[in-house]
């Protein structure tokens, strides 16, 4: 958020809706309605002064209304901007004509009470629209027991109930008598998969993992000898290493309980709640609970409609923005894009993925306008501090009374005048506001100052801006400190005031001893090569290439075998019924035909070289021949298999199929399929076991997509799939839904007692326990298709060439699981498709696409800097080589120059892999290995200048 | 004796992790005694063995590394 907010490029507009969209693509005139802030973003300094002094309270929407917020307010300590508000329909002023407590204590004089709305309008070339999603409201209905009972609270009032940042500060207690509850349960599928009295036929897919993790937190929360409990229907752990995390829940000691309650109601004893459901045996069960937390659904933000009529987009059934499986950004009115959770219910890793691949699809359509509205700083050339004394100016802020009301400020400053190779001492009340830095500036140049100290607030939100104000005055932004006296003192020290000013002193003087051995850094420019390389030509890698082609950038796609298209070939139709072979063959035309794109195939990448911006592959077509191909950038898109199974009669009897087999048979042999009496399917066939502690994802949805066509042949067909969990998430419940309607017989086994499969006659048999019956039965079956597991493939190969992460079961590791979806552990390197894990053809082409946007982020520029806090060698390293093992991310080599004693040994780092960790600093015995602006002269220094005190 | 014994902690605190954390406690209000005096580092993994030696013989009642 903060690197949003900071963007140079990113303008923000809070408090303000669409009015209008006018034009079309390319060239779109969006009318803003802006309300009033009635606060000055330019004078707030965010000291909440506003807040605290403001009488009125109000129950506070960020904690559910747990807990109460004023009217003037920031909606949560991170918010971006970080600027506060007033809430016109509680403020006591605006609404009664009395109060301006805030305006009379502000210390800068932001509260601006004749703020007024505003109407802007914004050209644009293209929208991206994330309005979100809401949850699911229970209150409207009364069985769910919301309202009516105490101690039933939705997932979210509970997320908000753990928190630390939360109303109980992190400490659990249920509602009713503020008691740590004992036993906590879980009502799954509240607001989905129900058609019942409200109509949200679909699953939100997040709520299963949602609960699951929330029972792990708990058990963090509590005495072990609480209990949690999930009552749910299926247990849809269908995302990447989510049903390892479930399987975990369940050694922990979660109980989950596949049945949905009935009745729901208050406790006898005044506290808790009493919950009754039918077991397995018809029997009736009821258990008291402490608390029971209700797993609410998604649903369209309350704001889609209105958003959807003023951008003239279509929405589905469901109320969510209409899209295609093709283009997964693209909604019903061109260049208008749809980003997030708008177009359907999807968990963080979906929503970012699809917010890239929304800004994807801009970036394609406005290729030819790209650049020209860009926006880039220049700085007056560097002054050169390397020789001269050290003259460091120290400006303690008081923060208004953030820091003043606690700390001793003139004191820290009176203090700092008496350190070493301090020249220059302020006081200011607010040194991040706009003229403090005019100030700050000014003082550098008149007093020659080469280092500076800010002690203020912390470093991650406020050091780029001081660094800024240090290059604009001619500094280098590296000789700049910051001590933070607020975040960490007096913001948690209110209560020892005279501790916290000595505090004050110790880290002000632990700055000014680091800063004085600072020295100037310079990111490092690079070169980059503005050429993709995308390997894997199946629908993903196509997606990709083309991406980048659209772009205008050369990209090379290199095939392993001798045809584009990989699995999609033998895909039949997506999701929503569409058929793909149009669409895939149209793709693979274009793909063949740019100009761009370059087509290798039968081609294997054999050896990588270089790092971000600057790679070079080998890629060998044939037995001989090899080709040198430089590139900035790859898409790992090496797609995945169906497996073989190895049970169930698989290879022994020619009426056992995979799915990808059956639909080639079914559609070869359609009289004898047609003809069939009965088809049974069997799920998790290789998933979800000890070899493959994963769910496969596409399965469920494939098998209730067949057997619907089945029964839709001829509805007499019997069609029988035996399972474990349903996952049919999101919109492919309806499917589900539409299966069981039609007659589809789906009966659960426990894998503890997997069906039997035989042959008798023309028959295959398999034998199955039924769920309802308790029962075993006999399904006599023309066909048994089995949903065979899927894997990865090529990524154990490609990971030895470029040294990148794969998972236990093969698949690509993601620079961060939910924020950096399509990156990999190396940079320059995205992932995209099955490599990374299984998934249907809309989000595999989705995912391309983010890869795709962002890689053409580092495409974008013909030069890249790089992070100049990185590690470098000294004299002192003899080349022992221990750094080299336990560096993370490969970036240390060990190379071998003459010396004068001969032939030497020593490391080299190369600066583009290197994160600044340091991990090698802290392994070296001779400090041989050293991290710019974290040297161990620097951190000692600091560590002696905390010990000096005392 | 006449003043309580106060110790001194050198904290290293990862960038990352738990000098964020830090920050989020003040936002938090979460009080807490001042005793502990962080220096900020990029990974935990970035503390010199000798820095925490150091501290500790140099007369700090405690390290903590954080990360």
């Amino acid at each position: 958020m903060v690197e949003c907010g900071r963007h140079l490029n990113i303008e923000i507009h809070t408090l303000s809706e669409i009015t209008d969209v006018a034009g079309s693509e390319g060239n779109y005139t969006v009318t803003v309605k802006q309300k009033p802030r009635y606060v000055d973003m330019d004078k707030c300094i965010a000291c909440g002064s506003c807040a605290e002094k403001c009488p009125k309270k109000v129950d506070d929407a960020f904690n559910m209304g747990l807990g109460k917020r004023k009217a003037a307010y920031i909606l949560y300590g991170q918010t971006v901007p970080l600027k506060y508000a007033i809430d016109e329909s509680r403020c006591l002023f605006l609404q009664k004509g009395k109060c301006r407590a805030c305006e009379k204590f502000c210390p800068t004089g932001a509260i601006n009470f004749e703020d007024r709305e505003t109407i802007k309008t914004i050209k644009a070339g293209a929208l991206i629209l994330s309005p979100g999603y809401t949850p699911f409201d229970p209150g409207q209905y009364d069985y769910t027991g919301y309202k009516r009972i105490p101690d039933v609270v939705t997932a979210m009032e509970y997320e908000r109930m753990l928190s630390a940042s939360g109303p109980s500060m992190g400490h659990l207690v249920r509602p009713s008598d503020n008691q740590e509850p004992m036993s906590v349960a879980w009502l799954q599928c509240v607001g989905s998969r129900s058609i019942n009295r409200h109509d949200r036929s679909y699953c939100s897919s997040v709520c299963c993992m949602y609960a699951v993790k929330q029972c792990l937190v708990t058990a963090d929360h509590l005495p072990p000898q609480a209990s949690q409990t999930v009552f749910y229907m299926d247990i849809r752990s269908h995302g990447k290493d989510f049903d390892r995390y479930y399987e975990d829940a369940v050694e922990k000691g979660v109980r989950f309980i596949r049945e949905r309650p009935h009745t729901i109601d208050p406790s006898p004893e005044g506290c808790g709640v009493s919950i009754t459901w039918m077991d397995k045996d018809g029997g009736k069960r009821t258990e008291h609970f402490d608390l029971v937390v209700l797993s609410v659904g998604m649903e369209p933000s309350p704001d889609a409609e209105q958003l959807s009529k003023v951008a003239r987009i279509g929405l589905n059934e469901w109320g969510f923005a209409k899209t295609d499986p093709f283009a997964p950004s693209q909604s019903t009115r061109p260049g208008i894009c749809i980003g997030g959770s708008f177009s359907g219910p999807m968990a963080i890793p979906r929503a970012v993925t699809q917010a890239s691949t929304a800004a994807c699809k801009v970036a394609m359509e406005l290729a030819s306008a790209k650049g020209t509205l860009a926006r880039e700083k220049t700085y007056p050339e560097e002054r050169d501090v390397e020789d001269g004394e050290v003259r460091i100016g120290v400006f303690v802020c008081s923060c208004g009374i953030n820091i003043a009301g606690v700390v001793d400020v003139n004191a820290v400053a009176d203090y700092a005048k008496t350190l070493s190779g301090v020249v220059f001492v302020e006081n200011n009340l607010f040194t991040c506001s706009t003229d403090t830095q005019v100030i700050i500036g000014d003082k550098v140049k008149e007093l020659n100052l080469n280092r500076v100290v800010v002690a203020a607030c912390t470093p991650r939100t406020h050091e780029p801006l001081f660094q800024e104000t240090l290059k604009g005055s001619g500094l280098n932004g590296y000789l700049l400190e910051m001590a933070n006296i607020r975040n960490q003192n007096s913001w948690v020290h209110k209560h020892s005031p005279e501790m916290a000013t000595q505090k004050a002193k110790d880290q002000v003087r632990m700055a000014v001893a680091k800063v004085a051995k600072a020295v100037p850094l310079h990111s490092r420019s690079v070169p980059v090569t503005q050429k993709a390389l995308v390997i894997g030509g199946g629908l993903s890698g196509m997606s990709a290439a083309l991406g980048f082609a659209h772009m205008g950038y050369d990209t090379v796609l290199i095939e392993k075998s001798a045809q584009l298209g990989g699995n999609a070939c033998f895909l039949d139709k997506t999701a929503n019924g569409l058929t793909v072979r149009p669409a895939l063959e149209q793709m693979i035309v274009d793909v063949e035909n740019h100009e761009r794109i370059a087509v290798m195939r039968q081609a294997t990448l054999t050896e990588a070289k270089g790092s971000v911006g600057n790679f070079t592959g080998t890629i060998q077509t044939g037995k001989k021949t090899t080709t040198q191909v430089d590139f900035g950038v790859a898409v790992v898109a090496t797609g995945g298999l169906e497996t073989k199974p190895s049970e169930y009669m698989y290879g022994n009897d020619p009426a056992v199929f995979t799915h990808l087999e059956f639909d080639a048979f079914a559609a070869q042999k359609t009289n004898a399929v047609r003809k069939a009496e009965c088809v049974a399917f069997i799920q998790c066939v290789g998933s979800r076991t000890k070899e493959r502690p994963y769910c496969s994802r596409v399965c469920c949805g494939h098998t209730v997509k067949k057997a619907i066509e089945l029964k839709e042949m001829d509805p007499d067909k019997q069609v029988y799939v035996l399972y474990r969990d349903i996952r049919t998430y999101g919109f492919n419940e309806t499917w589900y839904h539409k299966a069981r309607q039609l007659g589809v017989v789906f009966m659960q086994y426990d894998p503890a007692h997997k069906p039997e499969v035989s042959r008798e006659g023309a028959k295959i048999v398999v034998l199955a326990k039924d769920h309802i019956l308790q029962q075993r039965v006999a399904i006599y079956a023309d066909y048994l298709v089995l949903a065979a597991a899927i894997e990865a493939t090529g990524t154990s190969d490609l990971s030895k060439l470029f040294k990148f992460g794969v998972n236990e079961d093969g698949f690509v590791n993601e620079a961060h699981p939910k924020l950096r979806p399509v990156d990999m552990t190396v940079e320059g390197l995205f992932v995209a498709g099955l490599c990374h894990y299984p998934k249907p053809l809309d989000e595999s082409i989705a995912q391309a696409r983010a890869a795709v946007s962002r890689a053409s982020v580092l495409l974008a520029k013909t030069e890249m800097k790089l992070n100049p806090i990185t590690s470098y060698v000294t004299e002192s390293c003899d080349g022992c080589a221990l750094c080299v093992d336990v560096c993370p991310y490969n970036a240390i080599s060990l190379v071998e120059f003459q010396g004068k004693a001969g032939l030497l040994k020593r490391i080299e780092t190369d600066t583009a892999l290197c994160k600044g960790c340091g991990v090698c600093s802290a392994t070296c015995p001779k400090g041989g290995v050293q991290v710019h602006g974290f040297t161990m002269d620097q951190l000692m220094a600091q560590v002696n200048a905390v010990i000096k005190a005392s | 004796m006449d003043q309580p014994f106060e110790p001194v902690i050198v904290g290293f605190l990862c960038n990352w992790c738990a000098y964020a954390g830090g920050d989020l406690a003040g936002v938090s209000r979460i009080q807490y005694p001042p005793n502990m005096k962080a220096v900020r580092v990029m990974c935990s993994g970035m503390v010199h063995p000798e820095l925490v030696v150091n501290a500790l013989t140099g007369g700090a009642d405690g390290a903590l590394v954080m990360g």
